[in-house]
């Protein structure tokens, strides 16, 4: 099938304007960037429709990465029905955000190189989730953090756009450690790194009841998930990402790159369920950071911010359908998150756009009739993530919602609320953005076709995009249909309303109650507009004495003090050789003749004595 | 007359040609690239041969040297030294390329011992008598001297003496060791003592073993260097020019972790087993205290020189985890070390070579007035970070791997060595490059000579980090051999009387 072109294609675009971008004008640029991506949306989708059921995977492997002894990795492609998905929403998803981004990024500086970076990204996002093995896989993990490190860092000029940029590259390198950890585990394990075997040969092992090594393999690769997919304890640096421009937090930090986490559990769910201890961590930890997050969103004012802390807490969702078992749910969410979330994303882009580069939303304000195409999609994007009915998000979510139930009716429960919180900021921002009256001082206009036409585009995806693409029959076809529990949709589609209605009443009709609610619970209301001071307490509980300490312990103390200071001094005791050397470097030809003649018969000396000593 | 041993002594040649010659010194720099250049194409000769058969020492010469002393003029290449002398005579020209305009005074001296630098290393690589061994290991160290005591900065002299001593004092240890080899051997022949070693011929008592082997690896530790036996290295490099600083980066701390790999290992197996668990303590050691010294440095050369405190760590505890694995990333982190960090001193220099600072708080939005030096820079970075794809993720993955088989505690903290080196490079890349230039800032973008100077080592990057069947194998199959000879003999020899061996080996 030649699934290598896949990824190739965005790799010579970015070769391309990389190298020679700064010379060729923007339609050439264009092409070369869309085009590529095109291309590769083009072949994805005959490979899928040439590719037969893909009920088993069709693998493709070219030559050898890294081999030593017994251990070997190739470069091995492969496809099947999981990443199949992953395939059409990365390059079609893609391709729409790099429509929309001639548009955004038209009048910016370093605009080739944007888009060399865009075409990078997709190159590695696509390795990623081409690979047939962990390493390879890997490669892309640690090639789409880099992409977004230098892209949350367009801006460079400015010093949060670099902070950002760097805290983003970081916090994920935690997150690999622990990958890596994992990898080093499964080769000592399984003796490779290749999907297909590992996956059989853990399916083979007992389930472990008690931890063992598969619970360590599962619970290292969580900490790799968390990092990428940004969960507590590492979701810190999603939000601060938003520096980037805003094609970038649709495309990395909401639609595709995030979502590797959830792709590399999925990929390992045979192991993972040997290992009910890791799915139980990892419910838990989707379920918290779906419901924190969810509450950092009800006080954000920066339309981004807020849409950035939906994400966290709608791949939280997808973690806890993971958790529970429902893979495929968490799949399906996966793909109808990335079209409404994409969508709020270059909605929030296409206000920004409008407003000339303001993002609070107290500037903004009834913007309902002067973007109108902006505003309509946006309300689409808005219907989906509340879960309303026949949405897309409505068959996702419900479909996490009721394996969770399953699993535990308590994880139903803080579920369903989260859904109401979703609701309601979501349609807090939209009302705050479009209703009411305008508070800015510009002039807002509607962004150009080349922009409002992937919104709408989207806009018709997040709609129905349940409807169209039934995700858990794709991937299981020979499942049972699971058993629909009318009542908790009844719930959920509730809740979900409940916090539109809410939001409705605080924000369109009694405008004056939310200030009056903030400044009741001030206290409360100031912990959570300040996210918890987690990013205040990491600070100072790892970043700044890890700085400190080895400034003042390792370096000034134990370096310079201790080690050279003994050196030093022995140095000095020995002063009187010391002065020779210092003659030695007069630097002339003699001197150094003179060096190696002196120290050859030092050694002819030396080895006299030794040998007339026996 | 092997190809061999022309690639050796052609610089040779050249050092004592542009030195006597009265040329001027435009003619005496031409000279000595040209020389240089045709060292290095003469020596991708060595390649095939020893890709074809890298167990065997190849292009070996045997002749007498020192009669009395039964010393023979012995050296012979295999798949483990291969990459390291290409990289020698690799680098060579490239330093010199980048000293054009950054030397000016006492230029033919200055090129002659960039010459005279790359035969005692190459000579370092391929030595097979003890004794040729040592001789071209202080011949190696005489040049590095000059380089950092005449051109070097304001502290050259305290760096260079500094330097100097260190090394001394771990080569004398070295140089006792070898005779005490000789005494018992009878001969200082690498190839024949190994084999008495291997077949019982030749014994050393335990204490005797343990100090001969502690002899050498105190001398090569230094020179790698090992935590905590470092702290010449931040001096040395901080004064250097920016050639030395490259040369010494990139390869003649490698002559530490090659020695580790050729002598320590071999001649000394079962200390080499004894000592271990210490090493890799140290290693791991290294690889965080290096990271985090490195991260709070103002000065950017002394970052680099800590990384690669750090950096080394990792080379030493694979060589240390006597795994196929763990041994084939250090070797393979060698190669890749001393392209990304030598491409790193480069990048440095041509920094001060416009702004005339070391300081990294004395840059700033070098990003703007220069960004192909900027682009250069950060891929640079990457590849001295890990990122897949680039040089030294194989190398670093490897030695993780194969650490991870023997100690998985040393495999955890080693890791956190990946994080940290994030922290310190991008934190540099920040400030340096990124934010609004200042107006006191001295810029401007690469000029032809240095895109040429850099080129190759951003192809060297690229091509070792997706491609890296093209060295490790030569490598690899030698690895296995010496992993065969540094077997624990005692356990061998247990293992043979008790008929359970695999019992004695699972109670080790």
């Amino acid at each position: 099938m030649q699934l290598w072109l896949i990824p190739i294609f965005p790799l010579i675009g970015f070769l391309i304007n990389g190298l020679f971008g700064r010379r060729l004008s923007k339609p050439v640029i264009n092409a070369v960037a869309l085009g590529s991506v095109a291309l590769s949306f083009l072949w994805v989708l005959k490979c899928i429709s040439g590719g037969g059921s893909l009920e088993e995977p069709h693998i493709e492997r070219y030559f050898t990465w890294i081999a030593s002894g017994d251990f070997s990795v190739g470069v091995d492609l492969m496809l099947d029905r999981l990443n199949s998905v992953m395939l059409c929403v990365v390059t079609g998803v893609g391709l729409l955000i790099h429509i929309y981004a001639v548009g955004y990024m038209a009048h910016e500086g370093g605009y080739y190189r944007f888009f060399a970076y865009l075409n990078l990204f997709m190159f590695f996002m696509l390795t990623l989730v081409l690979g047939a093995n962990f390493l390879l896989l890997f490669i892309g993990w640690e090639g789409v953090g880099t992409c977004s490190y230098l892209l949350i860092g367009f801006y460079f000029l400015e010093k949060f756009a670099g902070d950002a940029g760097k805290k983003a590259f970081i916090v994920n390198r935690i997150g690999d450690f622990g990958f890596s950890l994992a990898m080093f585990l499964i080769v000592n394990k399984f003796g490779t790194l290749d999907f297909g075997t590992v996956m059989e040969k853990a399916h083979g092992l007992p389930v472990e009841h008690t931890a063992g090594i598969l619970t360590a393999i599962c619970l290292l690769l969580i900490v790799g998930a968390t990092g990428k997919s940004a969960q507590i304890p590492l979701y810190t640096w999603l939000p601060d990402a938003m520096a980037g421009p805003t094609p970038v937090s649709a495309l990395i930090h909401a639609a595709t790159m995030v979502t590797a986490g959830v792709y590399m559990v999925v990929r390992s769910q045979l192991m993972f369920n040997q290992a009910p201890i890791a799915l139980e961590v990892l419910a838990i930890i989707g379920l918290a950071t779906a419901f924190f997050a969810a509450t950092i969103g009800l006080c954000q004012t920066d339309i981004k911010k807020v849409f950035a802390y939906s994400t966290v807490s709608q791949l939280g969702y997808m973690f806890v359908g993971l958790g529970v078992g429902a893979y495929s749910a968490g799949v399906w969410h996966l793909m109808t998150h990335a079209f409404f979330k994409a969508l709020l994303f270059l909605g929030a882009g296409s206000v920004i756009h409008a407003c000339s580069g303001e993002q609070e939303m107290s500037q903004m304000g009834g913007l309902r009739k002067k973007i109108p195409y902006t505003f309509w999609t946006l309300m689409c994007a808005g219907l989906a993530i509340a879960g309303f009915p026949l949405t897309s998000g409505y068959f996702s979510k419900e479909a996490i919602l009721g394996a969770a139930y399953e699993h535990a009716p308590w994880m139903f429960w803080v579920g369903v609320f989260t859904a109401g919180m979703t609701a309601f900021y979501v349609f807090r921002a939209l009302f705050m953005t479009f209703f009411g009256d305008y508070r800015g001082h510009h002039h807002p206009h509607e962004s150009p076709l080349v922009m409002t036409g992937p919104l709408m585009v989207l806009a018709v995806l997040s709609l129905g995009g349940g409807l169209f693409f039934n995700i858990p029959h794709w991937l299981e076809p020979n499942a049972e249909p699971e058993h629909e529990n009318r009542m908790l949709t009844v719930i959920a589609v509730g809740s979900g309303l409940a916090g539109i209605a809410l939001a409705y009443y605080m924000y369109v009709i009694n405008t004056g109650l939310p200030n009056k609610i903030a400044n009741t619970f001030s206290g409360l209301y100031r912990t959570i507009y300040n996210k918890y001071f987690v990013d205040e307490a990491y600070d100072s509980v790892i970043v700044n004495p890890l700085e400190e300490g080895s400034r003042v312990l390792l370096w000034k103390g134990i370096d310079t003090g201790v080690i050279d200071h003994f050196v030093n001094d022995v140095g000095r005791s020995a002063r009187g050789f010391g002065q020779i050397l210092r003659w030695a470097q007069a630097g002339n030809i003699r001197g150094y003749a003179a060096w190696v003649a002196f120290g050859s018969v030092l050694v002819l000396i030396a080895i006299g004595l030794v040998g007339g000593a026996k | 007359m092997s190809l061999l041993d022309l690639v050796i002594f052609l610089p040779l040649i050249g050092f004592l040609v542009i030195l006597l010659l009265p040329a001027s010194d435009e003619i005496a720099k031409k000279l000595a690239i040209g020389w240089a250049l045709v060292v290095f194409v003469l020596s991708l000769g060595l390649i095939g041969p020893v890709q074809a058969n890298p167990k065997e020492f190849q292009f070996v010469t045997n002749v007498p040297w020192i009669d009395a002393l039964k010393i023979n003029y012995h050296i012979g290449i295999d798949g483990l030294s291969l990459w390291l002398v290409i990289l020698t005579t690799f680098l060579t020209p490239i330093a010199m390329l980048i000293s054009w305009k950054y030397i000016n005074q006492r230029v033919t001296q200055f090129f002659a011992f960039l010459l005279l630098l790359e035969f005692g290393m190459t000579g370092v690589f391929v030595s097979l008598d003890l004794f040729v061994f040592y001789t071209f290991w202080e011949v190696a160290l005489v040049p590095m001297y000059f380089l950092i005591g005449i051109w070097g900065h304001d502290r050259r002299i305290y760096a260079a003496v500094k330097f100097f001593l260190y090394t001394l004092a771990g080569s004398v240890l070295m140089l006792a060791a070898m005779i005490f080899i000789y005494n018992r051997a009878k001969t200082f022949d690498y190839v024949e003592i190994v084999k008495n070693i291997q077949n019982g011929m030749l014994t050393f008592t335990r204490t005797e073993e343990l100090l001969l082997f502690l002899a050498f690896f105190i001398a090569f530790a230094i020179k790698v260097p090992l935590f905590p036996l470092h702290t010449w290295l931040p001096d040395a490099h901080v004064e250097a020019p920016t050639a030395g600083s490259v040369m010494l980066a990139a390869v003649m701390l490698k002559m530490g972790t090659y020695g580790l790999v050729r002598f320590c290992l071999p001649l000394f197996p079962g200390s080499a087993h004894d000592c271990a668990p210490w090493i890799m303590m140290l290693a791991v050691i290294g690889i965080v205290y290096g990271a985090l010294v490195a991260m709070v440095q103002p000065n950017m050369k002394k970052l680099v020189a800590y990384s690669s405190v750090s950096h080394l760590g990792f080379v030493v505890l694979g060589v240390f985890s006597f795994t196929q694995a763990g041994l084939d990333g250090a070797v393979f982190q060698m190669l890749a070390h001393g392209i990304s960090t030598g491409a790193l001193f480069m990048l440095v220099g041509m920094l001060y070579e416009r702004n005339h600072s070391l300081e990294i708080k004395s840059y700033g939005g070098v990003a703007t007035p220069a960004p192909n030096l900027t682009t250069i820079f950060v891929i640079t970075t990457l590849a001295s970070i890990g990122m897949p794809l680039l040089s030294n993720f194989v190398g670093e993955f490897l030695v993780l791997q194969g650490t991870s088989q023997v100690s998985m505690i040393a495999t955890v903290f080693a890791s956190t060595g990946v994080i940290f080196s994030a922290v310190y490079m991008l934190w540099m890349v920040q400030r340096v490059f990124y934010g609004k230039a200042d107006g006191n800032l001295h810029m401007y973008d690469l000029t032809t000579r240095e895109y040429v100077a850099l080129g190759p080592m951003i192809i060297m990057m690229v091509w070792m980090g997706v491609y890296s069947q093209s060295f490790l194998p030569a490598a690899s199959s030698q690895n296995v051999e010496i992993l065969k000879m540094s077997q624990d003999r005692r356990t061998v020899v247990i293992e043979k009387a008790t008929g359970q061996g695999a019992e004695v080996l699972h109670a080790r």
